[in-house]
């Protein structure tokens, strides 16, 4: 038996006994966490409530998308978020599509009707940024079926 | 966005609130205005108004949410998958005991004020099954889009309404010959919450208020009308706009002119005079109040997307409506309108009640196949199968409604 070969041997039996030391270490510190710890949960957080945690003071955005209103992300959120869903919901916002001059038609229409003050220099932010987030898309006079979602219907 | 999706985005906003409320952290959000939309959603509108899970939520400030096509397989639509369309804020603090109707206006012979009590007790009660569907509803499929909720097929309902003639409470009060039209207003808050504006204050034809099923409604499928819809009164209008059947109903106004309440006047509730080309604009003097609600039908069973093995036959049904007239026939064609056959079809059980249609489909071959129905009505208006006359408001839309069914090999 030469040493390399008694190095080999001696691996063999110490790396797979300290791998499983090492294992048990973990186990024991990560319970003496848990039980000093109690809030720690073990089952992961979805992505959004990591976001919530990490980024307290910041907008939340997941996938571009501003999560308290569901508002896509863009130039002028904060200020379609300051000036649009004091009164309505943003829901309003996102189910519709408009080109700018329609969305600036609204506006106005809400200033002569909704109580809705004047917007200043920031209209023009916000018109671009619904203009932009929220364009028209062509329907034409029928649309496919979209999304169907099939299933096996049990007839007798 | 579909539907679907703000549905999911309103679960992640209800679970992200609920996370903040359960950390105790009140700044886990950024902005006031993120608050304002928090608070909001805390209330589940589904268990608010105890809505079946499967309801689409379109807007939640104010509510408005609809049904899907197979929610709506019931003869008589129940409180859980009927429709909402709301315009302000529901009023909050109803005390029965003292909640009144008054009666007045310029071409009233008198002013009356009812309770609750007087109405059930002066007048004759008469139960109805009403269709009520929103002016808007199909309006998701114009193109250009016109502005407002996207409704797609679920703006509808056919509830059984009790309550009292209008036209008995009309002429109790007295009608001057000159009375033309009655205005209606509910104890709904206006979005701005500026008491001194209605969120809306609309109204129908004085012979339209004449008619028999024209009814001043307490109860909704024999129990009081739940909150979203109207508690403790509302006036019921089958066949016109479901705006015309003002809810949380205090005052009525016979006019001797066109009733001028909030959204009364064009483009709101109104289409262009003269057809008019998509995405034209439109004077608002060139336009016209609606009032009957067009033919229409909707295959509610089965849900689409079943796929069924060849040499099944497939049931389906549904119902059918106009505010015009009864429906006379439903027809269905599998292959794209190339061919139609006619549909078994029941009568209404009143007027504007909507009329149950069933049939029973043989394929003779393997594929994708989309059944579409399409309701003619005793005036002759029929369904068409393309989105009808483009409206700057997108009120209308009539399109046969289809569904998509796959046939395999046995």
């Amino acid at each position: 038996m030469n040493t390399n070969d008694f190095i080999h041997r001696i691996s063999r039996v110490i790396w797979p006994s300290m791998g499983a030391t090492s294992l048990m270490v973990l186990i024991l510190l990560f319970s003496i966490y848990l039980y000093h710890n109690p809030t720690v949960r073990l089952v992961e957080a979805p992505p959004n409530v990591k976001s919530v945690l990490v980024e307290k003071n910041e907008p939340q955005i997941i996938e571009g998308v501003h999560i308290a209103t569901g508002l896509k992300d863009g130039d002028g959120l904060q200020l379609v978020i300051k000036n649009c869903t004091n009164c309505h919901s943003s829901k309003l916002i996102i189910q519709n599509r408009m080109s700018a001059d329609s969305w600036r038609q609204t506006i106005s229409w809400m200033q002569r009707t909704q109580n809705l003050w004047d917007l200043g220099e920031n209209e023009a932010l916000i018109v671009n940024y619904l203009a932009t987030n929220y364009a028209p898309n062509k329907k034409g006079r029928r649309q496919n079926i979209e999304g169907i979602e099939w299933y096996r219907l049990e007839l007798d | 966005m579909s539907s679907e999706d703000s549905r999911r985005i309103f679960i992640k906003q209800a679970a992200v609130t609920g996370l903040g409320i359960s950390l105790g952290s009140a700044n886990a959000f950024a902005s006031t205005a993120a608050l304002d939309q928090a608070a909001v959603n805390e209330q589940d509108p589904y268990e608010l108004f105890g809505k079946h899970p499967d309801m689409l939520l379109l807007n939640d400030k104010p509510w408005n949410m609809e049904a899907t096509a197979h929610l709506l397989d019931d003869s008589i639509t129940p409180s859980e998958k009927m429709f909402i369309r709301n315009n302000g804020k529901i009023p909050t603090k109803i005390d029965i005991n003292k909640w009144t109707l008054q009666v007045l206006g310029e071409s009233a012979k008198s002013k009356k004020t009812y309770s609750l009590h007087d109405l059930r007790s002066k007048f004759k009660t008469f139960t109805y099954q009403l269709t009520i569907e929103c002016g808007g509803n199909g309006r998701s499929e114009f193109d250009p889009p016109a502005k407002g909720n996207q409704w797609t097929v679920g703006a509808i309902s056919c509830a059984e309404w009790t309550g009292v003639r209008l036209k008995d409470v009309l002429k109790d009060v007295g009608i001057n010959e000159d009375a033309v039209y009655i205005g209606y207003y509910g104890e709904d808050v206006h979005l701005s919450g500026d008491h001194s504006k209605h969120p809306i204050s609309r109204g129908i034809p004085l012979a339209k208020a004449m008619e028999d099923e024209t009814i001043i409604a307490f109860a909704m499928n024999g129990q009081d009308i739940p909150e979203a819809h109207g508690y403790p009164l509302r006036l019921i209008v089958g066949g016109y706009p479901g705006s015309a059947s003002g809810k949380w109903l205090s005052r009525l106004v016979i006019r001797d002119k066109i009733h001028d309440g909030a959204k009364m006047a064009a483009p709101s509730y109104s289409v262009p005079i003269r057809s008019v080309a998509p995405g034209e604009e439109v004077p608002t003097e060139e336009m016209k109040i609606i009032e009957e609600m067009p033919v229409k039908s909707l295959i509610t069973y089965p849900k689409t997307g079943a796929v069924i093995t060849l040499g099944q036959q497939l049931p389906i049904r549904g119902h059918a409506w106009s505010g015009h007239d009864e429906v006379i026939q439903v027809e269905y064609s599998i292959d794209f309108g190339a061919s139609w056959k006619v549909a078994r079809l029941e009568s209404p059980v009143n007027k504007f009640a909507w009329q149950h249609f069933n049939a029973i489909i043989d394929f003779t071959e393997e594929g994708y196949y989309e059944v579409w129905a399409a309701a003619t009505d005793k005036k002759g208006n029929r369904q068409p199968m393309l989105v009808p006359g483009w409206n700057p408001k997108g009120y209308l839309n009539n399109a046969c409604h289809r569904i998509a069914v796959r046939v395999v090999a046995a």
